[in-house]
């Protein structure tokens, strides 16, 4: 008898925790609602480790900072143009290397100070020097001075005319920066954007508010709200179960089908600045001989990557350029999937069937994509072993430092990377430039139109060259609730803008 | 009993001195370099130099090592190179969520392992006995996580009923702890609770065979009578053992959990730091995990003395 009871109670007791934790379920999710219209959560993968990308590398960072948090002088629209932000109109010299900023009145940083062309003169002097580690830094190296005119005007002097530094001035390397401000960067972000952080709990959000003294527009939430996920599934779980709004830059296509087909969701595909590159060791044999990098071109039929791999989301552009730069064009007739071609050409090499490692980092769009290429490869007899390699620790040091593979495919997210992808020898890709070193400096210092021709000129170079198989544009796949407005479908620079994001 | 602890205490000295080595050479046998990842691609020689030197990572191994382990009995961890923060505080605030979750998942798993384990025994030939024996025989099988997604699909995704995943601490808003902590520390008991199940199930099988119980029956006590006064005490020490090894399992199986579930603890912090090799993040929360097991072991051992006179007076 007695022990009848204690089981009962011990099952009573059970039962009635388990009621009470289900109650409040209920209750923590009507608050929510009521609090909707005045915040946002937006799910992301990827927390950034420390908040300072002046050391270090990482798209987390300025992700969550750039836009929302800094600011620079110019901001990259979502069709990828120069707009203005911190300076409100500047001109350029007849020799196109002096800039004149006029910058914009009445805007401060979080802690009060005001923004004067001493911070701009500050903060591009600061990329320039020892304090900024993170090698983005080297675009900055083409000014000259930077030059204080007055409170609101600025003058920057470039070594040679450049139309790359004033996109470049778009993204983290120009963000702009309060002397005062600078101490403790990894944990402290002090910019003039219209959010500033409210709290950051680590190994799981960040919580942006609303600044009242901002110098522009008010966002359109109070409170924004940045959540880190492991995996794409935890992002949707959570979507669904309420949790969050917005699921960003989402990784796996594959769970899209149950949001397409309902209402409350929608799916939305921009495009990015990530190539997923197939890369082939330029300078070590198969591939330093450039017929074998072309039979892969033509043995690779990229649509049915994406097709396969990321579900038909995707663009296949036949470069390495996405479509948001001004220099784009299609470039898919130059390599047709021609699998009889593709086996020509390595017989020509003599490079018939042909062992290879296929070095993949642990990296979902990078396993989805393995398998399908290695499978085409196998068509025209090029036999890839697939050979994993852990993200980014142990693909740094292998592929990316050592340059210890013969082929690899990664996501290489950086904006207008062209160059420094294929313009550097001592790159991973090891690409021979010298055939368009000459024309990219040439494209950079001539006017617009030339820099649009020039480096549509040395992109067709790069792809004849087969230097590397850019497979598709990476997609930028964003799933939300339906009554969720202003989400930046295109991904142009590092930047993830919360400030338009509102509620229908 | 005093001999006992201090030979105890000795090895568990010795245990937590060769485990700091022993972590601290595997993180410097595994590939990829601290600097590397801080600075990811484009990073040129002199800018990786540079930070190796900020890291401390270019001196030699022997410095690193004492520089890192003579903190530890202060508390002190040093500061992570890759947040720029004070490891220790940072522990501290991941340790309490994943012991809350931890215990709580034990807490639960005997709730279940006790009773079902018990009636199981004393019924082994009844359909309840075999039927729980049949289920605990399933729960072992079950991954935790697989649990854990389970339970997500059906009780967050499906029905609703609590947030699919996210961490709030008790103290700041219980109502959304109770809910957010109850799908990871089902998923973590349920098949805990299986284990332990079977270990109570013949454990008190065990002990109803033993003579002095038929005694106690031959006396006049009831079945259940004869095993809660007599058997329980008994079956306890076996199973004391076993849930002191699953706690350290536990731990372990929580790291997982944590994940699926995205709960800040120690698991989550140590799969981040080993991915982006933050070195002394990773050493600190392995020494933390081993102190824990250590710890745990040290006070079941005195536990076993509580339970049984006899090793009391063996020792």
């Amino acid at each position: 008898m007695r022990s009848s009871k204690k089981f009962g109670l011990a099952a009573a007791v059970l039962a009635g925790a388990l009621s009470l934790t289900a109650c409040n379920a209920g209750a923590g999710s009507t608050a929510s609602q009521e609090a909707q219209q005045d915040s946002v959560t937006v799910a992301l993968t990827g927390e950034p480790v420390n908040l300072d990308f002046t050391t270090t590398a990482g798209a987390a960072i300025p992700q969550a900072l750039m836009s929302n948090v800094y600011e620079g002088l110019v901001e990259i629209d979502q069709e990828g143009k120069i707009q203005p932000l911190l300076a409100e109109s500047w001109e350029l010299s007849e020799d196109r290397k002096t800039y004149t900023f006029k910058l914009r009145e009445g805007a401060n940083f979080s802690n009060g100070e005001p923004f004067t062309a001493e911070d701009v003169k500050f903060s591009i002097e600061r990329v320039q020097s020892d304090e900024w580690v993170s090698s983005l830094k080297s675009k900055m190296d083409v000014v000259d001075a930077v030059n204080v005119l007055s409170d609101t005007e600025v003058e920057v002097v470039l070594k040679q005319p450049s139309n790359a530094w004033l996109f470049d001035m778009g993204t983290l390397v120009g963000a702009m920066f309060d002397p005062s401000g600078v101490d403790d960067l990894a944990n402290t972000a002090i910019g003039t954007g219209p959010y500033a952080i409210e709290a950051w709990n680590r190994g799981q959000s960040i919580e942006l508010a609303a600044r009242d003294d901002y110098w522009g527009e008010k966002p359109g939430v109070e409170t924004a709200t940045l959540r880190y996920f492991a995996d794409a599934v935890a992002t949707t779980n959570a979507l669904q179960s309420g949790d969050v709004d917005v699921v960003y830059n989402m990784q796996a296509p594959e769970l899209l089908s149950s949001f397409e087909s309902n209402d409350k969701y929608q799916v939305l595909e921009g495009t990015s600045n990530g190539e997923i590159v197939l890369s082939m060791n330029n300078k070590e044999a198969p591939f330093d001989d450039v017929r074998v990098r072309q039979a892969v071109m033509h043995a690779i039929d990229r649509q049915a990557v994406v097709d396969t791999a990321w579900n038909g989301y995707g663009t296949v552009v036949g470069g390495p350029v996405p479509p948001t730069d001004p220099y784009f064009e299609d470039l898919n007739s130059v390599y047709p999937y021609d699998p009889a071609k593709a086996k020509e050409l390595l017989k020509e090499a003599g490079a018939e069937n042909l062992d290879i490692t296929f070095t993949v980092p642990t990296r979902p769009y990078a396993t989805a994509v393995s398998e399908i290429v290695v499978s085409q490869l196998a068509e025209v007899g090029i036999n890839a072993k697939i050979e994993s390699a852990e993200f980014p620790a142990v693909w740094l040091d292998q592929v990316f430092t050592k340059h210890d593979y013969q082929m690899s495919v990664v996501l290489a997210v950086e904006s207008r990377d062209v160059l420094t992808m294929f313009n550097n020898p001592d790159y991973y890709l090891g690409h021979d430039n010298s055939k368009i070193k000459d024309p990219a400096a040439k494209a950079d210092a001539a006017d617009e139109a030339g820099y649009v021709e020039g480096m549509k000129d040395v992109v067709r170079t790069i792809v004849d060259d087969a230097a590397a198989d850019v497979l598709f544009i990476f997609p930028n796949i964003v799933v939300a609730d339906a009554n969720v407005t202003g989400i930046p479908a295109n991904s142009v620079t590092e930047a993830l803008d919360l400030t338009n994001i509102g509620w229908k | 009993m005093a001999i006992r602890l201090l030979i105890n205490l000795a090895r568990f000295a010795v245990t937590y001195v060769a485990a700091t080595v022993l972590v601290f050479l595997f993180m410097r046998a595994i590939p990829g370099d601290p600097a590397q990842i801080a600075l990811g691609v484009n990073a040129t020689p002199e800018l990786l130099a540079r930070t190796r030197a900020e890291f401390g990572t270019d001196r030699p191994l022997i410095v690193q090592y004492f520089d890192w382990a003579l903190g530890l009995p202060f508390g002190d961890f040093g500061t992570s190179y890759v947040t720029r923060q004070d490891i220790s505080p940072l522990v501290l605030d991941r340790v309490q969520v994943s012991l809350i979750l931890v215990v709580l998942a034990m807490i639960v798993a005997l709730l279940i392992a006790i009773p079902f384990g018990t009636l199981a025994a004393v019924k082994h030939r009844s359909p309840g006995g075999i039927l729980v024996s049949g289920l605990s025989q399933l729960g072992v099988a079950v991954p935790n996580f697989l649990a854990g997604i389970l339970l997500v699909v059906v009780f967050a995704v499906g029905l609703g009923w609590f947030p699919a995943n996210g961490w709030t601490p008790p103290g700041q808003d219980f109502g959304d702890f109770a809910s957010r902590v109850a799908l990871p520390v089902l998923a973590l008991a349920s098949v805990q609770g299986a284990i332990l199940t079977r270990y109570v199930r013949s454990a008190v099988m065990e002990v109803m065979s033993e003579d002095y119980l038929r005694t106690a029956r031959a006396k006049g006590l009831g079945k259940m009578e004869a095993l809660f006064k007599h058997g329980l005490r008994n079956a306890s020490i076996p199973v004391l053992t076993v849930t002191s090894v699953q706690l350290a399992a536990l731990i372990i199986g929580a790291v997982v959990i944590e994940r699926v579930f995205v709960i800040p603890g120690l698991g989550s912090m140590l799969l981040d730091a080993v991915g982006n090799r933050d070195l002394l993040t990773v050493q600190s929360v392995v020494m933390v995990l081993v102190a824990i097991t250590l710890i745990i072991n040290l006070v079941v051992d005195v536990l076993y003395t509580v339970l049984d006179p006899r090793i009391r007076k063996a020792s």
